[in-house]
């Protein structure tokens, strides 16, 4: 249940989060040793504008990735209607955007 | 040497679109024997009122279409020896599609999709004009030749997931269609089929599962034909063109 | 189990990706509430991030990080596959996509325990 434009939405956000999540993996991996601390995080993130920038990037093009990936999967699975599917997309964006976006100030503003 | 049989199981599905369930056939196995044969000795031998399809029986019409051992294919083209499951095999209809009888489906919506996916030329040259010459080192000619001899035997269609899940879905026959024509430079009707395979039901549901190439009988490509599409319509699209 | 029609291994790459996708996304909201937490209450994200010390935890984040490998570079190839002229090797790129994800997984894992 996708048109074209939403179709090219998601491939864009995918192509954008891909170099974002390499970096993602590649910090997991490097800061998974010894274990995790709120204080190492934040000493990492905070003030910093990279993080910033790399987070905000993120949560953006996943907000819109993750909204019409489940959408595709939502209708596949159960078949509703536009209506009701357009109001699932929507709703999944914009809580991921400001769930993501709080966790974004929280380690880079705050 | 696997042992020789004397006789195979058939369970094969009998009823309509209101519901049905499976008989079982005992059947004498012969050399080189085909599910298509075993279906008309059935129908011949033990009850004439088996409906089932086939014309050419030599895997060139794609009439025989059935689904055995959960697998789309050919009949004509499937020998009992290679498919037999502890002396069984089990013969359905092909699915996603309406049954109409026993082993018959009802083809209508494969076949209207394919118009609906503008999978038909659109020829630009008049009659008086001198014939467009295109060379087979053409590569838009080798493309539009991968997807060519597409016989419309859905058995592909049977095949996929998302034929399955979406019933908007053009289906893989009729992109793959759609994507030799857009690949013939002697058709000048790419706006509106460009349009036509993007829309709902488009080429952009499509997962690249590959049901549709792993189980085409003449060694298709639609999951190809489509990633062609994808790309055809992107572009359109940024362009503005649809 | 598997219908036979579907057992095939673009089928299992397909079915990989969407439930990893799934996954993750259902996993994010919670990532995101614990990463807020940084801003209302740090004494919570640090005693939730020594909870995730425990080992069965561990193995938990071990199976989402190979998700969250798989279903990137799961994707990538899709991006391949969609973008870039036809590749016949597609099994061989999914076989590679989903090995190099474990190993990148298994690289967490041994340097988490």
């Amino acid at each position: 249940m996708l048109g074209i434009r939403l179709y090219m939405a998601q491939r864009i956000s995918a192509m954008l989060i891909a170099p974002l999540m390499l970096v993602h993996l590649g910090v997991m991996v490097y800061a998974i040793q010894g274990g995790l601390s709120a204080a190492e995080i934040l000493g990492r993130t905070q003030g910093s504008l990279m993080w910033g920038l790399n987070y905000g990037l993120f949560v953006l093009a996943v907000s819109v990735h993750a909204a019409i990936g489940l959408r595709v999967v939502i209708y596949e699975t159960f078949g509703l209607t536009k209506k009701s599917l357009d109001v699932f997309t929507v709703v999944i964006a914009v809580v991921l955007l400001v769930m993501g976006g709080r966790a974004m100030y929280a380690v880079v503003l705050s | 040497m696997p042992q020789k049989i004397s006789t195979i199981t058939a369970r094969v599905w009998r009823g309509d679109s209101s519901g049905g369930r499976y008989e079982q056939y005992e059947v004498p196995a012969k050399d080189s024997q085909t599910v298509l044969d075993v279906v008309t000795w059935i129908q011949r031998k033990i009850d004439p009122n088996l409906t089932y399809r086939f014309s050419c029986r030599v895997g060139m019409c794609g009439s025989c279409a059935m689904t055995v051992n959960g697998k789309p294919r050919w009949t004509c083209r499937t020998h009992v020896e290679k498919v037999l499951e502890d002396g069984a095999i089990t013969i359905d209809p092909l699915r996603n599609l309406p049954v109409v009888k026993d082993l018959a489906c009802d083809l209508t919506e494969f076949f209207s999709k394919w118009i609906k996916a503008e999978g038909r030329f659109v020829p630009k040259a008049r009659r008086n004009d001198p014939i467009q010459i295109i060379s087979p080192r053409d590569k838009r000619r080798q493309e539009a030749n991968t997807g060519i001899e597409c016989i419309n035997c859905a058995v592909c269609y049977a095949a996929c997931d998302v034929v399955e899940n979406n019933e908007d879905y053009l289906g893989p026959a009729a992109l793959n269609r759609a994507w030799t024509l857009v690949n013939d430079v002697r058709d000048g009707g790419n706006k509106e089929r460009l349009r036509a395979v993007s829309g709902i039901g488009g080429c952009q549901n499509c997962h690249s599962q590959q049901g549709c190439t792993s189980h085409c009988p003449n060694t298709l490509n639609p999951t190809r034909s489509i990633a062609g599409l994808k790309r055809a319509a992107f572009s359109a699209a940024l362009k503005g063109e649809i | 189990m598997i219908k036979p029609h579907r057992n095939q291994p673009l089928w299992y790459a397909y079915i990989l990706h969407r439930f990893s996708g799934v996954l993750l996304a259902v996993f994010l909201p919670f990532h995101f509430y614990v990463l807020g937490l940084a801003l209302s209450n740090t004494e919570r994200l640090d005693s939730l991030l020594n909870w995730t010390e425990q080992p069965l935890v561990k193995f938990a984040e071990f199976v989402l990080v190979f998700l969250l490998a798989a279903h990137l570079f799961g994707g990538l190839r899709l991006l391949v596959l969609e973008f870039l002229p036809w590749r016949p090797i597609q099994k061989t790129l999914a076989a590679t996509a989903a090995g190099v994800a474990f190993f990148l997984a298994l690289a967490f894992l041994l340097r988490a325990i």
